[in-house]
């Protein structure tokens, strides 16, 4: 592993360089852990749907707890019309806290942490997201960027303002997430950095402080997954029910 | 602007490294473009075919199990209600029953109770009459042998009275004088030794 806090950021091509029309496809790291989090969640919650005991063993109490807090979840915020919906935000919730948590793990690739990624993700979530809105309410969904009771002077102001702020989510959605792995991941690395540096003397007081760091990291991994579905959650709500 | 950012969050490490990073370009990985068209392939292709295996095959029965398991505990808390509600009933019969019994068994015990006593007065009332019979019996007995007795006391007196005189005397005596003075003299002390 390079010194470099950034190095672990690096993307790089495992196997040959596969290539369609223009594109470059090739498998990476980034891929591979991408692999290891989908197929970590199809087992885990294969594992624990299999069996339907009336008293859950622990990888089936794991699947319904899981199951129930993001249907919870989504019901609090989005209502019982985002029942549909229920599957795609329960995939997005467990795919970023998975991939946050596999890079959690030393020597690993966190999948979260590239704009790329949760760019993609937050711009899917933007476009279905307005489609559905769209799809359900028509040309009245543009009422959303109309908030009532607001004065009529105020009102060219504040539509301008709901029309950037209604564009900026996916970009908000995706660099909340992004860059709170990546400054989390480098500051983690940038503390480990000082222990080896500062060595057996000085490099107790880094040491501590990447212990805490580390558990900070999990709860910001969790956090992160939990605010990037909740948000979802809220938009799908925006668009089911238009409230304005 | 980045290359600022980058260095600024890394301001500290960089006093450790100089050498190292003076070798190395700086910079974030993520703005490389290079495989960001690998990176959108696999993303859709992973997390398409998770969405799908989740949506069809694994969700469904998460929500099936949740849902049997709903119906299972409603059901056995139904059936416990209706096993609750049959013992209470039975409860309730078994008390009647006692009850019942308890009463028949408080009747049967007074009738033969009553049955008992009467019998037991009447075989009293015949030996009550048998022992008046034989008290009565042995009453006019005393009677009749307390009537004849001072008259037996007053012959055995004379007699042997006078047969006292023959010898004392060596003579006849007059038989009937003597009774008149035992006649006397009885009379005097039978009132003391009868009393009538």
């Amino acid at each position: 592993m390079a010194a470099n806090p950034m190095s672990q950021f690096d993307v790089y091509r495992i196997g040959p360089e596969i290539k369609v029309g223009a594109f470059d496809i090739s498998f990476t790291n980034a891929s591979l852990f991408m692999i290891i989090s989908t197929v970590s969640i199809l087992l885990v919650f294969n594992l624990g749907s299999k069996r339907n005991s009336v008293l859950p063993n622990k990888m089936q109490l794991l699947a319904e707890l899981s199951y129930t807090f993001v249907a919870k979840m989504i019901s609090d915020t989005a209502g019982s019309k985002a029942k549909p919906y229920f599957a795609f935000i329960f995939s997005l919730f467990m795919f970023v806290l998975f991939c946050n948590m596999f890079g959690m793990i030393p020597y690993t690739f966190t999948v979260t942490s590239h704009i790329i990624v949760t760019f993609i993700l937050a711009s899917f979530i933007f476009i279905g997201v307005t489609i559905i809105g769209f799809i359900k309410h028509g040309f009245s969904y543009l009422k959303l960027f109309v908030p009532s009771g607001v004065p009529a002077v105020l009102l060219p102001l504040i539509v301008v303002i709901e029309i950037i702020s209604y564009l900026s989510r996916p970009i908000s959605l995706s660099v909340r997430l992004f860059a709170n792995m990546m400054a989390g991941h480098t500051m983690m690395k940038v503390f480990g950095g000082f222990v080896i540096s500062l060595g057996l003397v000085g490099g107790w007081l880094p040491l501590s402080f990447s212990v805490a760091l580390t558990g900070l990291e999990i709860l910001v991994a969790f956090l992160q997954a939990y605010v990037f579905a909740i948000l979802t959650c809220i938009y799908l709500n925006d668009a089911l029910n238009l409230h304005h | 602007m980045i290359k600022k950012i980058f260095f600024q969050s890394i301001f500290f490490s960089f006093l450790f490294f100089k050498e190292a990073f003076a070798a190395e370009s700086g910079g974030m990985p993520q703005l490389n473009p290079e495989f960001w068209i690998s990176q959108i392939f696999w993303l859709i292709l992973t997390f398409g075919t998770m969405y799908v295996v989740l949506s069809k095959f694994i969700l469904p029965k998460i929500s099936n199990n949740l849902e049997s398991r709903k119906s299972q505990i409603l059901e056995n808390i139904e059936a416990a209600e209706k096993q609750r509600e049959d013992s209470e009933a039975k409860l309730r019969e078994y008390d009647e029953v006692l009850l019942k019994s308890k009463s028949e068994a408080k009747t049967m015990f007074n009738q033969t109770r009553e049955r008992a006593l009467k019998d037991i007065m009447a075989k009293k009332e015949v030996l009550d009459k048998q022992i008046d019979d034989e008290i009565n019996k042995a009453e006019k007995e005393i009677e009749v042998l307390r009537a004849s007795a001072p008259d037996k006391i007053n012959k055995i007196a004379i007699e042997t009275s006078s047969e006292l005189l023959e010898k004392l005397i060596s003579s006849g005596v007059n038989r009937s004088s003597i009774s008149a003075i035992v006649d006397d003299l009885s009379k005097r002390n039978g009132d003391k030794y009868y009393g009538n």
